[in-house]
């Protein structure tokens, strides 16, 4: 298939996904020799939709939303974003990343590093703006530390802060590679809750990595479910819960057996 | 200060220890402070007196090692020579860090954004680096004749390229996921340029500019000794060969205060700068 047929498809199947990935590989070549990160890895996420990505360490969980954001390039395949091209939806602005650390700019307060996606980039266009950062610093359980350098915040509080940057323009979809990865769990259960809020809020589209099963079943709506070595889904598993979730919703039969069933599809062999 | 400076020249390129040090005393200062400077001034006023002892009781004339009486008193009976060389050097150590500076910091954001240049140039930038000052000076008087300019030139030279390095290391310092931030974001070079390489940069920078401050002072100095009549380095020359010793550690001294008054100096504008600890990665 030439590029521009698998375009012309992608587009059309594409007015309904927010994110839609198709026989997606990508390799990397090292002097090593070549690894095949992902192969054939086919989904759809609708928008407004909330998907979790689970799998073991090394399966290529990052590359898929790397290769999403436009950071890595694929070696076969396509993926739309919103009907567009990875690189044309980076341009347009339509997604946010929040990595593993918050990635903020020590010598800028919470409030002037929120506001750092509205000051670069311009060239693509008006930036839309979202809310205020104040609001958005509000929105995290920010208030009053809008002042505050990075080095004078918790982890929980900065990886706060990179959230509500993500959320400063307004993006449509948000990618999250392990974003509580580092937290206590106290910590990530109410930054868990905040993020079901402001989903819920403002409608965006998510797509999570996260190693914690728990964690998965608890946010997404379907949970991705990759295999290693190459990288291939192994199942895209529907969830379901009724809204809105709850923490305490965690200890419910039901919940449970949505846990056990997503380890046992990480621990069995194909 | 004085035990941070010695402390900043020896690791002058390792920015996050400097900043570490710098920072820890600050902290532990309710305490400490008072007493702070206590064991630097006996030990200065200590050596002092065993100069002052030794001089005096073994009797050495005073055009081979004055007393540090005698040094004194130069600055106040011929205060006025000092003075009157004092300014030249002033401006010549601070028009070669000026320049100097600004060169390597002009150059290694030119390196930093085309490989090309950096692997054509750099070379050339240790290579004369590796030249000794002092040969390459009667050479730039050849040049550029007996007025301030080769003795600006000089002071610049000693100071480009510990900045170079330190700006072209400071200026790669940002983390490869910032960068990809900055990529989700559609940023251009030059957004990233400003809004975040010059800014990680500025901790590297200013432990180059730290060492520049008392080496640009040296330069103009090494300039002055070159078929000049003016400076305090053309007074050192002029003390040496007449005899005149109290005159040459008065000499000398002014230009030791000279080089710690810009230290202190850069020190002062580096802590307004920079509020933000650089050891940490966010
Ligand atoms: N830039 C790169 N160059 C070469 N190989 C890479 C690169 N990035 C990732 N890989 C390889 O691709 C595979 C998938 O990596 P990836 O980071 O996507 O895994 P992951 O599922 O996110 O793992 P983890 O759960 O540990 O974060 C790994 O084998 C890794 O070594
Ligand atoms: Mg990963």
């Amino acid at each position: 298939m030439t590029a521009e047929a698998a375009a012309a498809a992608g587009a059309e199947t594409a007015v309904a996904a927010a994110i839609s990935v198709r026989e997606l590989s990508v390799r990397f070549d090292a002097d090593t020799g070549s690894i095949t990160a992902l192969e054939r890895v086919g989904f759809e996420v609708p928008e407004g939709g909330f998907v979790t990505m689970l799998g073991p360490s090394g399966c290529g969980k990052s590359t898929l939303l790397r290769a999403i954001a436009d950071l890595v390039p694929i070696s076969g395949g396509a993926i739309h974003v919103f009907g567009r091209t990875p690189e044309q939806a980076r341009r347009a602005r339509d997604f946010a990343f929040v990595f593993q650390d918050a990635t903020l700019l020590p010598w800028r307060s919470a409030i002037d590093n929120v506001r750092l996606p509205l000051e670069v980039g311009q060239r693509s266009g008006a930036i839309e703006l979202n809310a205020e950062p104040e609001a958005l610093l509000a929105l995290v359980g920010l208030e009053g530390r809008e002042n505050a350098l990075p080095h004078e915040l918790s982890g929980g509080m900065r990886q706060r802060v990179s959230i509500a940057r993500a959320l400063v323009y307004r993006p449509r979809v948000l990618l999250m590679d392990e974003p509580f990865g580092a937290l206590d769990e106290i910590t990530r259960d109410k930054l868990n809750e905040e993020l079901l809020r402001i989903w819920r809020e403002t409608g965006t589209t998510i797509m999570f990595v996260t190693h914690s099963v728990p964690e998965a079943a608890f946010l997404g709506q379907k949970c991705l479910v990759l295999s290693a070595q190459p990288g291939r889904v192994r199942e895209f598993v529907d969830i379901g819960f009724a809204e809105p979730r709850t923490l305490g919703m965690r200890d419910t039969l039901e919940f449970v057996e949505v846990t056990a069933y997503l380890r046992r599809l990480l621990e069995e062999p194909r | 200060m004085t035990t941070a400076s010695v402390d900043d020249k020896g690791t002058g390129t390792n920015t996050g220890q400097d900043g570490r040090t710098m920072r820890n005393a600050r902290a532990e200062r309710p305490r400490a402070r008072r007493y702070r400077h206590a064991p630097p001034i006996i030990a200065a006023a200590g050596m002092l007196l065993l100069w002052h002892l030794i001089v005096v009781g073994f009797g050495v004339p005073s055009y081979i090692a004055p007393s540090p009486v005698q040094v004194i008193g130069v600055f106040a009976e011929q205060g006025e020579i000092l003075w009157i060389n004092f300014w030249p050097t002033l401006f010549e150590a601070v028009a070669g860090f000026v320049l100097g500076n600004s060169v390597a910091v002009v150059l290694a954001v030119w390196f930093v954004h085309n490989q090309f240049a950096e692997r054509a140039f750099y070379p050339i930038a240790v290579f004369i680096n590796t030249i000794p000052i002092i040969a390459i000076a009667p050479i730039l008087v050849l040049i550029l004749g007996n007025g301030y300019a080769p003795k600006i030139v000089i002071a610049a030279l000693i100071c480009f390229f510990p900045t170079l390095v330190n700006m072209v290391r400071g200026l790669k310092a940002v983390s490869p996921q910032m960068l990809e931030l900055m990529r989700v974001l559609s940023a251009s070079d030059r957004e990233i340029l400003w809004k975040i390489r010059l800014q990680s940069s500025l901790p590297f920078l200013f432990a180059a500019l730290k060492i520049a401050s008392t080496t640009c002072v040296i330069g103009a100095i090494v300039g002055e000794w070159i078929g000049s009549n003016y400076g305090l380095g053309s007074l050192i020359i002029e003390a040496t060969y007449n005899f005149r010793a109290p005159l040459l550690y008065a000499t000398v001294i002014l230009g030791a205060g000279l080089a710690v008054a810009f230290f202190v100096t850069t020190t002062l504008v580096e802590r307004r700068i920079v509020k933000w600890k650089p050891e940490a990665v966010f």
